[in-house]
């Protein structure tokens, strides 16, 4: 399939001031080529928890939105460390190991990647300590 | 019900723009919490009439209710947005109201109004 919109961001560790930019962006973006306000919900749902968790889990990260041709929208996560120890128990709801700091912003409530996975249509990840890749696909009419 | 009437009802302060139009928007359901990561999950239908109130008090509050699509926060127990944060939550349409009540007080005043959680 033909990429027809591809955009790439950088997301710096402990950047809390900054947070949300990055997601707020892809909303946007998509809202501006004609994805329904539902679809765009979830989309940006999935895409501010990741990111924080760029910000509060991981050394900072790189996202990547791809369009393509047959209406999916590919969003992709690639972290640089330090790894999900155990990814079972991080898929559980209520499982967290956020910061103190973390929480004091809202955050850290054991919900994000379940969240992430429950309102995506394709949920792929791979961990190790060399870094974490979250890969999901959005289905949409454009 | 109105966001002016909410906004009597909680003895709230406006923290945004606050005219005839953010003042008549009207709400039907409440969703209250502190934790963002909360409100990210379980908000999932009616975001156009869902108040959330929170005690959090920053820009990632301002975030999520703009990945939601929610319109409307309540500030409770007595906090203020500072003033970049008041701008950013201008620039994406948010209302922002304050009130010194605490959140079991605030969530009730809403519910003996005829406002309902969620999930109705």
């Amino acid at each position: 399939m033909d990429s027809v919109l591809h955009k790439e961001y950088t997301v710096v560790q402990d950047d809390y001031v900054n947070a949300g930019k990055v997601s707020s962006d892809i909303k946007s973006t998509l809202s501006e080529i004609g994805v329904s306000p539902k679809v765009l919900r979830k989309i940006a749902v999935a895409c501010y928890e990741a990111e924080i968790n760029l910000i509060i889990h991981a050394y900072g990260g790189k996202v990547t939105v791809d369009v393509t041709d047959d209406g999916v929208i590919h969003l992709e996560f690639k972290d640089p460390g330090p790894g999900i120890p155990d990814l079972e128990k991080a898929l559980t709801p209520g499982w967290s190991t956020a910061s103190e700091k973390a929480r004091g912003m809202g955050f850290g409530a054991g919900m994000g990647l379940p969240n992430i996975q429950r309102v995506s249509d394709g949920f792929h990840i791979e961990s190790s300590q060399k870094g974490t890749t979250l890969s999901l696909e959005f289905r949409t009419a454009i | 019900m109105r966001a002016k009437e909410i906004a009597e009802a909680l003895c709230a302060a406006p923290l945004t723009e606050w005219n005839d139009e953010t003042m008549n928007r009207e709400y039907t359901n409440v969703f209250a919490t502190d934790l963002m990561s909360d409100a990210l999950a379980l908000i999932q239908d009616d975001e156009e009439s869902t108040v959330l109130l929170t005690g959090l008090c920053n820009n990632q509050t301002l975030r999520t209710a703009e990945m939601l699509d929610v319109s409307f926060i309540v500030f409770v127990r007595g906090k203020y947005l500072q003033d970049a944060d008041i701008a950013m939550a201008e620039a994406m349409n948010l209302t922002c109201i304050a009130t010194d009540l605490t959140m079991y007080d605030a969530c009730g005043r809403l519910y003996q109004k005829g406002l309902t959680g969620i999930y109705g």
